[in-house]
């Protein structure tokens, strides 16, 4: 087909643009690889020279590696409680058409909507009042809230897409609801379940506004801990534990794309 | 008569949920009303005193409105790096597809801290831009990028650039492809089916990502206080200030009470017009 010059000058438009676009959202990635391996004391790039020297200095560094702990600790325990929670409450209310699933909807999904200080706040504000000592169990509670609206619309949209006609066929052939659950339902929306495990666990991971008013000493949490490190000197630790982080988030959406196809997932948003 | 009772036992597997959100999610909230009703931080008298200190005090209103500034810039930034990278996504073939959405999501999933970290690498003092402007002699000495709010708004539009671009590909791709070759069909050039057919119909996505990016800006408290600094004051680190620097609950939670409506009613309002808008669409 004969194309225009016109045509032509679009296509390199967009190419050059969107090559643009491209490289932006990769360089982040690659600058806190290839800055963990400097052999420097200062952020200078390019490294003047390379090392793992700032690995071998984490590995020792108990004040990154306590948070970091805690960090997962929670993150696991926010996944779990937000998978049960949240699952459950999908079931109940993702193929109802009554008012009050569509209320119990919208009230599940506002964490999403509202300011999460606002909300840390308002938790740190109530447990004052009631004299409850912040703990880790706190804190998960916190960070459950934040995670539920993934649970709901991820597990949701697995849900909508499951022929109710399999279920009714479960039933009617004398299999218990308890049953059809564990075989029949459970099977098919596996997938989403764990998608949005995973998403939840990386937004408890990484929550700030809620871990900022209710991590104390005890429970500080990494990322809280590495903003208080950069907010004081530019501590080139903070690129070793950004390199792990990078790494593992990688690998992470690697597993999560093979056993939750996440891509697909994040497309049919 | 059936049908109550049905839908009641429905819901049952909701509701362990609606318990831990009545009183870890509503309560909260409403407690957070209550106490931004008191007049001092030791909660003696009631009144509406942090609200008229809110409105009574310039710097309380220049934070507020620079916080919806910043939101605004970042979303329209990242609005016009996100639109490309849609069309050349949809114009792909499938491994392009699939390499793009890995793309976008690997900064997505990153850490904000990490993805912030690495904005402080790119514009420090020794950093990617001043080294490079250096070494082509483009600039006699380092600039100041790091602390500043240019820096933070570009630094924002990247960080959350995927919330734009997913919208964006999702509206791309509902688009008939029918549309496209009739005006093809038809003569129109391709920028012509970009600015006539395409934008147009992709609109409700530009602007779910527009409130997506907006409102994970104007609440990015760590890229905020690490890019912008310490002296660029935004509504979450006042916040976060007034609670746990100086302890005055009631104006904190007055703060926060009023930055929540703000971006609400701003989310809402964006919204609305955009729907009627659409709707002028469809008439048309």
């Amino acid at each position: 087909m004969q194309r225009s010059p016109q045509d032509r000058l679009y296509s390199a438009t967009i190419g050059i643009l969107s090559g643009f676009t491209m490289l932006l959202l990769l360089a982040p990635t690659a600058v806190v690889l290839v800055i963990s391996f400097t052999g420097g004391i200062t952020l200078k790039f390019p490294p003047p020279s390379w090392s793992t020297r700032w690995y071998s200095e984490l590995l020792v560094s108990n004040e990154i590696i306590q948070p970091a702990i805690t960090s997962l600790k929670v993150a696991v325990m926010a996944t779990i409680g937000s998978g049960i929670l949240g699952t459950a409450a999908a079931l109940g209310i993702a193929r109802s058409q009554s008012r009050i699933a569509r209320i119990l909807d919208a009230l599940f999904m506002s964490p999403m909507v509202l300011p999460a200080m606002a909300f840390g706040l308002s938790l740190l504000l109530v447990f004052n009042m009631l004299a409850i000592r912040l703990s880790t169990a706190t804190l998960v509670l916190g960070h459950i809230i934040i995670c539920i609206p993934y649970v709901i619309r991820m597990v949701g949209a697995s849900l909508q897409q499951l022929n109710p006609v399999l279920i009714t066929c479960s039933i009617s052939l004398g299999a218990s609801r308890w049953y059809t659950f564990r075989r029949v339902t459970l099977p098919l929306i596996r997938r989403g379940i764990i998608a949005s495990g995973f998403v939840a666990f990386l937004s408890s991971f990484d929550n700030v506004p809620v871990s900022l008013f209710l991590a104390d000493a005890r429970t500080e949490v990494l990322p809280i801990k590495l903003w208080a490190i950069l907010e004081g000197s530019l501590d080139v630790r903070v690129a070793a534990v950004s390199g792990v982080m990078v790494i593992a988030t990688l690998l992470g959406l690697l597993a999560a794309e093979r056993f939750g196809g996440l891509a697909r997932q994040a497309g049919n948003r | 008569m059936r049908r109550r009772p049905d839908v009641m036992t429905g819901l049952l597997p909701a509701m362990p949920l609606a318990v831990v959100f009545l009183f870890s999610f509503v309560v909260p909230l409403l407690v957070l009303v209550f106490l931004s009703l008191f007049r001092t931080p030791q909660f003696t008298e009631m009144g509406f005193d942090q609200y008229v200190r809110f409105a009574g005090e310039g710097y309380n209103l220049k934070v507020l409105f620079d916080t919806l500034l910043l939101g605004v810039e970042v979303a329209l930034i990242a609005l016009v790096l996100a639109y490309p990278l849609g069309l050349a996504y949809v114009a792909a073939p499938p491994l392009g597809r699939t390499a793009i959405t890995f793309l976008i999501l690997l900064p997505l999933l990153t850490s904000s801290v990490v993805r912030t970290f690495a904005w402080i690498v790119i514009l420090g003092r020794e950093g990617i831009v001043n080294s490079t402007m250096l070494a082509f002699g483009l600039w006699d000495q380092p600039a100041r990028l790091l602390y500043t709010w240019g820096g933070m708004v570009l630094a924002l539009a990247q960080i959350q650039l995927p919330l734009m671009v997913l919208p964006i590909i999702n509206s791309l791709m509902r688009i008939d492809g029918n549309l496209t070759r009739a005006a093809e069909g038809l003569g129109a050039s391709r920028f012509r089916i970009l600015f006539t057919v395409i934008l147009p119909l992709t609109l409700p996505g530009a602007v779910a990502g527009w409130l997506l990016v907006f409102a994970a800006a104007v609440t990015a408290f760590i890229t905020q206080t690490l890019v912008g600094g310490g002296r660029i004051i935004l509504m979450p680190l006042y916040i976060y200030q007034q609670a746990m620097g100086v302890q005055e609950w009631p104006f904190s939670a007055a703060l926060s009470l009023i930055f929540t409506v703000a971006v609400i009613g701003i989310v809402a309002a964006v919204g609305a017009v955009s729907r009627r808008y659409m709707r002028g669409v469809d008439a048309a």
